[in-house]
């Protein structure tokens, strides 16, 4: 039974996301193809010809999958699962996106952000923010399948290189235009692929202050993150939030400081390998599930965890 | 124009929730319910294109037992026009929902990004392609013009803007708007608003699942506490134990 993979991609590099959910595919079935979709995405094509386990690559290209734009995009999924069992992909905001509009239309269920695959057609996910798992089990024959990608491990790259197929570009419905996007540019990693995030909360008082875990971040090149209320408070953008609402992260190491640990923040950074938390409140809910809990003001601590890693470095 | 708002009754968002270990199944007795945190925004945003003036009605549906009535009122009472109850024992799954949803025809159709309970984040996506329209998912900012709607969507990176073909389905992310309390004079009103009762047997959906839950179990805790008194501890630590700097 086949699998289709949905790359993500900048056209010319396969995102990390991607690379985990073909560890996934693999688990479920395999020979699997991935799908690159895109405009002048030759390299992103080529990047994912080097993949483990990936047999055939897809490629597609026209102007109008230039933006991922939902509707065409899953009008030509939808003609490609004619000769596949399962559609899976990232739970990306793309992924979260398209794939729906693609199960609707072959009349099957979507089965979300997958955390394990026990069989085929057996998958556990999170519900409840992650508070609950549950095990579900489809009984259709094709199936639509999203990844959490934090908890599958990325594919290697492979010792040969898949075959690479153009596919000729479906109809554009016409019913969407993208007009612009703002994407934050940063150095640092993405949220969702670093091994090290540097999270603030309420407790920063200012997005000012949010300098001072930049500092620190970048002698660890971390990514920096926020709690709902620090976002909600204005100090930083939505695109920092950590949490149920926000992005769900495992890194290696989660620092979280000024965090109270609410319930949707914990839901977003708990599978973290090892939680540092920094919380002038000990009663704080965040030092439960922290290995590290230092009860201090973040003023005085953020500044010396500085000082200690510059120490490090040299 | 006309406006549809789906809207669930979900456990509270400030709830802890419980797994019975004996049925494997969430317990969901006499713990506090709530409209769906995302639902209750898509219902302000429909109000607020009302008041605006680019909206005639706005219809609040449900699916659900008979305490989702409850759902629709307290949405009643925020300002939409009536309401509809589609019963069912238990939530249906996404795909069937908005197959019931797509029976009736609206310009645009407002749903949460997805309900807190089952985290599916599907049905508003899957409502588009059955009526084939267009869709703006996880919108922070929405302008309506004429036929046109420019919708501001929270994208991984950052955000993105879209224009849609109306008629349009948009789901909401957290930041499109704060959403109003209801005044107690409007709560009053709300009670004399009509709520419509459908049953999906009348709608000729077939409602088998298609996709079975099995079991529900409490996902493995995570034994944190641990304390470190000073900074150049928790370095060491960090470095010496834990090997992640």
């Amino acid at each position: 039974m086949s699998v289709l993979v949905l790359a993500e991609h900048n056209n010319q590099s396969l995102k990390e996301a991607t690379k985990k959910a073909v560890t996934a595919a693999l688990k479920i079935s395999s020979p699997a193809h991935l799908v690159v979709i895109g405009n002048n995405c030759d390299s992103a094509a080529n990047d994912a010809a080097t993949l483990e386990g990936v047999e055939k690559v897809l490629h597609v290209e026209d102007a109008a999958y230039e933006n991922m734009l939902c509707e065409p995009t899953a009008d030509l999924l939808f003609e490609l699962m004619k000769s596949y069992d399962y559609l899976v992909s990232a739970a990306t905001t793309n992924g979260k996106n398209i794939l729906p509009r693609v199960a609707a239309k072959l009349d099957v269920s979507q089965i979300s952000e997958i955390i394990s695959v026990i069989d085929n057609k057996t998958f556990q996910r999170p519900i409840y923010a992650g508070n609950a798992i549950a095990t579900v089990e489809s009984s259709t024959e094709k199936n639509v399948i999203t990844v959490r990608t934090t908890a599958f491990e990325t594919a290697q790259v492979g010792s040969s290189s898949a075959t690479i197929e153009k596919i000729d570009a479906g109809n554009n419905p016409g019913l969407s235009e993208f007009i612009e996007e703002k994407v934050s540019s940063s150095e640092r990693p993405e949220l969702t692929s670093a091994g090290i995030i540097v999270s603030g909360g309420r407790g920063m008082q200012s997005g000012d202050n949010f300098k001072m875990l930049e500092s620190v971040a970048d002698k660890l090149g971390a990514a920096v993150g926020a709690s709902r209320a620090a976002v909600d408070a204005g100090f930083v953008p939505n695109e920092y939030q950590v949490g149920q609402t926000g992005k769900v992260v495992a890194p290696e190491l989660y620092i979280a400081v000024g965090i109270s640990g609410a319930i949707q923040h914990l839901a977003g950074m708990k599978d973290s390998k090892v939680i540092v938390a920094i919380n002038k409140d000990d009663e704080a809910p965040i030092f439960e599930v922290a290995d590290y809990g230092l009860v201090a003001d973040l003023f005085d601590a953020v500044p010396e965890l500085d000082k200690e890693l510059e120490k490090i470095q040299k | 124009m006309k406006i549809l708002v789906p809207v669930k009754r979900v456990v509270d968002y400030n709830v802890k929730i419980r797994v019975d270990k004996e049925t494997n199944t969430v317990d969901l007795n006499n713990i506090k319910m709530s409209i769906n945190p995302f639902d209750e925004i898509a219902v302000e945003e429909a109000i607020r294109i009302k008041e605006k003036g680019q909206c005639d009605e706005i219809v609040v549906v449900s699916l659900g037992p008979d305490q989702s009535k409850e759902t629709i009122r307290n949405a009643l009472a925020m300002g939409a026009d009536r309401g509809i109850h589609v019963k069912t024992d238990h939530s249906p799954e996404p795909l069937l929902v908005a197959k019931i949803l797509a029976k009736e025809d609206y310009d645009l159709i407002i749903l949460g990004k997805q309900s807190i309970d089952d985290d599916c984040n599907q049905t508003g996506q899957m409502l588009s392609a059955l009526l084939n329209r267009s869709l703006g998912t996880y919108a922070s900012k929405v302008e309506i013009e004429n036929d046109t709607i420019i919708v501001t969507r929270e994208i991984d990176g950052g955000l993105q803007t879209i224009k849609l073909k109306k008629p349009a389905v948009l789901t909401t992310d957290l930041r499109l708007n704060e959403p109003r309390y209801a005044s107690l004079p409007n709560i009053m009103k709300a009670k004399q608003k009509t709520i419509d009762e459908l049953d999906p047997s009348d709608l000729g959906i077939d409602m088998t699942p298609k996709v079975r839950t099995k079991k529900v179990e409490e996902p493995p805790k995570r034994v944190g506490g641990g304390k470190v008194e000073s900074i150049e501890e928790l370095v060491d630590k960090l470095k010496n134990v834990s090997g992640v700097i």
